[in-house]
């Protein structure tokens, strides 16, 4: 391992954590709404209505709106900025995790 | 393409659940292995953009929406078995807190997004010889048209349509779908590279390491 590899991927992480947390609060109010390539097979072939029937639970944030705000783009930005730091810190957490358990 | 609750019978999304078990326990221990600590912090920061990226839905025709799944982006910068890992988080997160993916639909989906797009990424990335703008865009493309084919099997096998109706459908639209993939991660890469990380850390660049 070269130093400068180490100094650059070092430096890379914090600015591809802040391009995801602009993704999810910038793009994701406007993601299109259209439903995605299964949710239309599910509508053409009329097998969606198993997944309305059968909710298990609606999670903390369905849809990915923040609970509790009223103006839908700012719920879905909110939702997104918390989700992807959640990602991030599991994610992490499991990397260190890994590598502990090798030492 | 994420499976809700209610898609699948007991039988298949258990088969499901046993086989991704299986895989996720052996990707723990490739990436245990194999995993470099300067490549932690990117082991992170793909899982919060795969995350991100994957609410923006971006419109592929015919009414219909697609969004990056991010197992061959993951694969090109650290490996298949770190993709997933990456993915598997992703969707662990997605299902419980999100509601997007259903709670017994949870191994289907990680052996679909996780586990198959992944390796079918791999092998395309192996067999074109390393991660160049023409075999990421295939390595992507392929991915998810592997997880679209592999998410209509399990949809047949638990008897809910008929396999060559959703196969095709399935395929059909995601391979539009894989058109967007390709092209968000060839862009990706590109990013990444330009700043040098990927040279330090390219999983198939000759006399790097062990893939992670």
């Amino acid at each position: 391992m070269t130093t400068t590899g180490r100094r650059e991927s070092k430096a890379i992480a914090p600015k591809l954590l802040l391009l995801a947390l602009a993704v999810a609060a910038l793009l994701s109010p406007w993601a299109s709404s259209h439903p995605d390539g299964l949710e239309r097979v599910a509508e053409d072939l009329g097998f969606i209505s198993l997944a309305e029937e059968a909710t298990l639970f609606s999670g903390w944030m369905p849809d990915y709106l923040f609970p509790g705000l009223r103006h839908e783009g700012l719920a879905t930005a909110l939702a997104g900025v918390v989700g992807t730091l959640l990602a991030w810190v599991a994610v992490l957490g499991l990397g260190k995790l890994l590598t502990l358990a090798r030492r | 393409m994420h499976i809700p609750d209610g898609f699948l019978d007991a039988k298949t999304w258990l088969g499901a659940a046993a086989v991704s078990g299986v895989a996720v326990g052996y990707g723990l221990k490739k990436t245990g292995e194999a995993l470099q600590d300067r490549q932690i912090p990117v082991l992170g920061v793909l899982g919060a953009f795969i995350f991100a990226a994957q609410m923006v839905n971006f419109p592929v025709g015919g009414g219909t929406s697609g969004h990056l799944l991010g197992a061959a982006l993951a694969t090109a910068l650290l490996g298949p078995w770190s993709a997933t890992l990456i993915l598997t988080t992703v969707l662990i997160i997605q299902a419980l807190f999100f509601a997007d993916g259903g709670i017994t639909a949870l191994g289907a989906n990680v052996l679909n997004m996780a586990v198959i797009a992944p390796m079918v990424a791999h092998c395309v990335y192996r067999l074109l010889g390393g991660v160049r703008p023409l075999s990421i865009f295939l390595g992507s493309w392929c991915s998810v048209i592997a997880a679209a084919a592999a998410t209509a099997l399990e949809l047949a096998l638990a008897g809910t349509v008929p396999l060559s109706a959703v196969l095709a459908a399935m395929v059909g639209w995601h391979l539009l779908i894989g058109i967007g993939e390709g092209l968000i991660t060839c862009a990706f890469v590109a990013f990444v590279r330009r700043s040098g990380l990927l040279a330090a850390t390219g999983p198939y660049d000759e006399g790097e390491g062990k893939i992670a």
